[in-house]
């Protein structure tokens, strides 16, 4: 046991950075299993290039894992790190700006040769020239050490020995913030299993990493984070795009319906095919189809048949498939089409967040082309948001956009598992009889005869005998659905179309406005997965006595019931957003309040402690109240 | 990384209607069920009308349920045909119409499943997909009419349109090489592709016939008359004289030719017409439809020529592989360890690695 000093904390923010090809992401997956499984709550934020393997060694290679983890809620990945490892002068030089003075770095010494320092602009190593100095710098020969520590295993290259590297700093961290290393080792052990030499040299530096910890007096002192205070139940780390995927079994699941995927590969929303493509055995079908509209038109042909029809895709995609999409609206087939945001316009920051599709999930379709759209607020909330969208496509026979996002989707956090059988009833059933007379006197089939309630029509599927009816993109008369080119039927049409998707409204939860005083001049509004940040700067402006409220949409159309009533009381709205206001425009255009819009569009969420600034500057403009310096 | 799919595809001779359900109790349907209260809105004298008769009058020889039949079409004069059709039907968007048959056709095995489309629907706007479908093997039957011109659009040239033609959009004469849309099906992994064309009904009916006991994408070119736009570019195969010189008729083990000329293959594979007299017995091509290797096949379609001197009419290719959407229901199926309950969902979501925080 060591005989070190452990002291506690209260949370972390660790960043691990190397170059594209280190495994910087696989560490930092596997150091937030071992936290999550201690009971910490957490954060993470995934950030890398679009390259699989840009040059190595330099800037655009860089990717880098971070996790926040304390023993409180968290609601963002953090605004600073508190450690950076940093794999190679390149890491190192593309985190410097992020870290605040006094944070530990631990640095892979054996990077730092003149050729990677000049690939990356240092003239001088940063390790030997004092430009460090307001740092807590830990130099570690990671990759000779670990080199070092498989001197046994005389079967493998030190090409693949160096490979083991990550395994080494895992080791090392685990030790650092005493962490459990089995659910690792089990991982090890599923992945490499048919490679038994590569698995043992992975544990061997694991441990070794961990046994340099305890051993080297470079480190005097490791760190405990207690575990967090969160509600009662079995919980597990989970990604956006894999609750997503699992909302989307469990709510067909629940509704019956067997789950087909039309999808074409697309960062950052291809994990949701990988994902689904293995749950074969839960009866869910994937095509990986020809392009972005053969993914939804396939969707919307397994609608038809009578499946749940579901399509995943990012920006441009979403952009392809909007003529389908059109053709959805005027079939009333429910489909389910997942667009996880990135950096736009065009290709854009593929593997960065944005949230810029709001306008297009709501107007990019030719005509009058209302649809559904739903936005995720957290990593773990994509799964409710799938279930709510299977709910709503269902019950209204609407095509419904999921608008998540490159944060949500690679981001994880801690989620308490729902239980099935808890989950919202979604009733679907087919057509089975005649709903009409004919002139004849006849039983007949009309399929835009609609539900009174909620103007859905019936959702008549083949095979079912006497109810064969044709659909299609022409206008249909009103009940009948015979093609008709009669203006009124049409003005008609376009109206209960719009009505149909704006009486969604009446069977959503309203908005709800979190304002602890309850006397709050400020309201924050946000939508998706800004909820995190927007949250967190919050909770630090009422720290400094700001009194600020908070509401969130997880409804974009229709907006819950009530969001004019919510917005109007307020002196000022402030609503944040990773694009240039759409939200607010929408806002501004539907309810004629004067909201604020705050936006940035730099391909990472926001800051809380910028958000943070912003609601105090706000805060103090309409209030006579001074506000203490904010809490660091 | 390949892996052996490990699964039985369907068995060897399946047809394509095996799986839907049949009429039984020896009820039989006519044309007339299969005839919508719509009005037929076709230009008069389309040869759309024709084809619609002829598959009217073709459905009920099935034998299947009426509501197990769907037709999926596309955009295009040819795509209104599902109004007219008393089953199940879908007039979709410009081109899409095999992915979304794809995807009805993936999840109801249930289903005999048409796509009705037309060259500019087919071979432009929605080429990607048509070569999919048929790369994938889908169970569908698609009837590609082609006209060689834009109809609904008031005659555009088409992918099927000759160099040279004038066309509203081509006034100084089309520039554009055509496509040859037996070749491209064969050339796409088709594996079954055939031609007829709209005034032979008794053929017409053949074709589909055969089209209908194909399991995997049929592809059916129809050679169809605009009255309007192109009126006429088939006429010379509607002559009974002409016709008799030009069409070289396929017929699975026959030799292939006219009554008075004959195809032979060179020492370098390819074809020719020449008169029966001058041919060498031993180079004359006798059709084998059903030859795994497409060369000969590809070989017949490319004997088409602009001036319509030979066609080459009938059945390409009609071989058996496994479908995809057999496919798939094989792998969901052999995956499948019987019905999923609620327990199994909590397991899923659970995974692997999970914590628990009392209460």
């Amino acid at each position: 046991m060591s005989a070190k000093l452990v002291q506690k904390l209260d949370r972390v923010v660790i960043r691990f950075a190397g170059d594209s090809g280190d495994g910087m992401q696989l560490t930092g997956d596997r150091f937030t299993s071992q936290t999550a499984l201690l009971g910490n709550d957490l954060s993470t934020l995934p950030n890398f290039p679009a390259e699989i393997r840009a040059p190595q060694g330099t800037l655009p290679g860089v990717s880098s894992f971070q996790l926040h983890f304390a023993d409180h809620a968290v609601l963002t990945p953090g605004d600073a790190p508190d450690v950076l490892v940093a794999m190679n002068p390149a890491a190192l030089k593309a985190n410097l700006r992020d870290l605040p003075r006094g944070a530990a770095i631990i640095v892979n010494t054996d990077e730092f040769s003149k050729r990677n320092l000049s690939k990356v602009g240092y003239a001088e190593s940063p390790l030997e020239d004092g430009s460090l100095g307001s740092y807590d710098v830990h130099p570690v020969a990671l990759t000779s050490i670990a080199v070092e520590a498989l001197a046994s295993f005389t079967d493998l290259t030190r090409k693949e020995k160096e490979r083991a590297k990550n395994m080494f700093a895992l080791g090392l961290l685990s030790w650092l913030y005493t962490r459990p290393m089995d659910g690792t080792e089990a991982f090890l052990k599923a992945k490499f299993a048919d490679k038994p030499d590569i698995l043992e040299a992975n544990l061997a530096a694991l441990r070794a990493g961990f046994n340099y910890g305890e051993t080297t007096e470079d480190f005097a002192v490791a760190y405990e984070v207690a575990p967090a205070t969160m509600p009662a139940g079995t919980y597990r780390n989970v990604t956006g795009n894999v609750a997503l995927s699992l909302g989307l079994v469990a709510a067909a699941h629940r509704a019956h319906l067997p789950l087909f995927l039309g999808s074409y590969p697309i960062t950052p929303a291809s994990d949701i095919l990988h994902t689904l493509a293995g749950l074969k055995r839960y009866g869910v079908a994937t095509m990986q189809a020809e392009d972005e509209i053969a993914g939804v038109g396939a969707a919307l042909g397994a609608s038809f048949g009578g499946a749940l029809g579901v399509t995943t895709t990012s920006g441009p995609g979403l952009a392809l498939k909007a003529e389908t999409i059109g053709l959805a609206v005027s079939l009333e087939l429910p489909l389910i089409v997942c667009d996880i945001q990135r950096g736009g316009p065009s290709t854009g920051l593929p593997t960065k967040t944005e949230q810029a599709d709001l306008l297009q999930a709501l107007f990019g379709r030719n005509g009058e082309s209302p649809v559904a759209v739903v936005a995720p607020a957290t990593p773990a909330d994509c799964f409710d948001i799938a279930v709510e969208a299977v709910r709503i496509a269902t019950t209204y026979r609407t095509p419904v956009i999921v608008l998540s996002d490159g944060y949500l989707a690679n981001g994880s956090e801690p989620w308490r598992l729902p239980r099935t059988a808890e989950l919202p009833d979604i009733v679907v059933e087919f057509a089975t009889e005649p709903n009409a007379v004919d002139d004849k006197g006849q039983p007949t089939f009309h399929p835009y005869l609609r539900d009174p309630e909620t103007l859905a029509r019936p959702w008549a599927i083949p095979g079912t005998p006497g109810l064969e009816h044709r659909v299609g993109g022409i206008e249909k008369a009103d009940v009948t659905g015979n093609i008709s080119y009669d203006p009124d039927n049409h003005d008609h049409m376009t109206r209960l179309r719009q009505a149909k998707i704006d009486g969604i409204a009446d069977t959503i939860e309203p908005l709800v406005v979190d304002d602890p005083t309850g006397d709050a001049d400020v309201l924050v509004l946000g939508w998706g997965s800004t909820f995190g940040p927007i949250a967190a700067a919050v909770r630090l402006a009422r720290a400094t006595g700001a009194r600020v409220a908070q509401a969130h949409l997880r409804h974009l159309n229709p907006f819950p019931a009530n969001t004019g009533e919510v917005l109007r009381p307020y002196q000022r709205v402030i609503v944040p957003e990773m694009n240039l206001g759409q939200l607010a425009m929408l806002l501004r255009a539907k309810y004629l309040v004067d909201v604020e819009s705050h936006t940035s569009v730099r391909g990472l969420p926001f800051q809380a402690g910028e958000l943070a600034d912003v609601i105090a500057t706000a805060v103090a403009s309409v209030s006579d109240v001074p506000l203490k310096e904010a809490a660091k | 990384m390949t892996t052996d799919l490990g699964m039985p595809s369907r068995s060897p001779g399946a047809t394509g209607t095996a799986g839907v359900p049949h009429l039984t109790d020896g009820t039989a349907l006519t044309k007339k069920d299969f005839t919508s209260d719509q009005e037929v809105r076709w230009c008069p004298g389309c040869g759309d009308y024709a084809i619609l008769a002829a598959v009217q009058g073709f459905l009920p020889e099935l034998g299947l349920k009426r509501e197990n039949i769907v037709f999926v079409s596309g955009i295009g004069c040819s795509s209104r045909f599902p109004y007219y059709l008393d089953t199940y039907g879908m007039h979709s968007i410009h081109g899409r119409a095999p992915a979304i048959a794809t995807g009805l056709a993936a999840t109801r095995e249930d289903l005999s499943v048409w796509v009705v489309t037309g060259d500019g629907d087919a071979l432009s706007i929605g080429g990607n997909h048509l070569i999919h479908a048929l790369r994938r093997n889908v169970n569908l039957k698609i009837l590609l009419f082609n006209n060689e011109i834009y109809g609904l659009t008031k005659g555009q040239y088409s992918p099927t349109s000759h160099v040279g033609q004038v066309t509203k959009s081509t006034p100084l004469g089309s520039l554009d090489t055509p496509f040859n849309p037996v070749s491209l099906a064969l050339g796409a992994e088709a594996s079954f592709v055939a031609r007829t064309m709209d005034s032979d009904r008794q053929h017409l009916t053949s074709v589909l016939r055969a089209a209908a006991e194909h399991r995997g994408s049929a592809l059916v070119e129809i050679y169809q008359n605009c009255p309007i736009f192109n009126d006429g570019v088939f006429d010379v195969l509607k002559d009974r004289t002409e016709a008799a010189a030009r069409i070289l008729h396929l017929a699975d083990g026959e030799e292939v030719g006219t009554a008075e000329t004959v195809v032979v293959r060179d020492d370098r594979g390819s074809l020719d017409v020449v008169p029966r007299g001058e041919a060498d017995p031993a180079r004359i091509v006798r059709h084998d439809i059903s030859a795994t290797d497409p060369s000969a096949a590809f070989a017949l379609s490319r004997l088409d020529s602009p001036d319509l001197g030979h066609v080459p009419m009938g059945i390409f290719r009609n071989v058996q592989r496994p479908t995809y959407d057999d496919s798939l229901r094989e792998q969901i199926a052999s995956a499948r360890t019987g019905e999923v309950t609620d327990a199994d969902i909590d397991a899923l979501l659970a995974g692997r690695d999970t914590w628990t925080v009392g209460a």
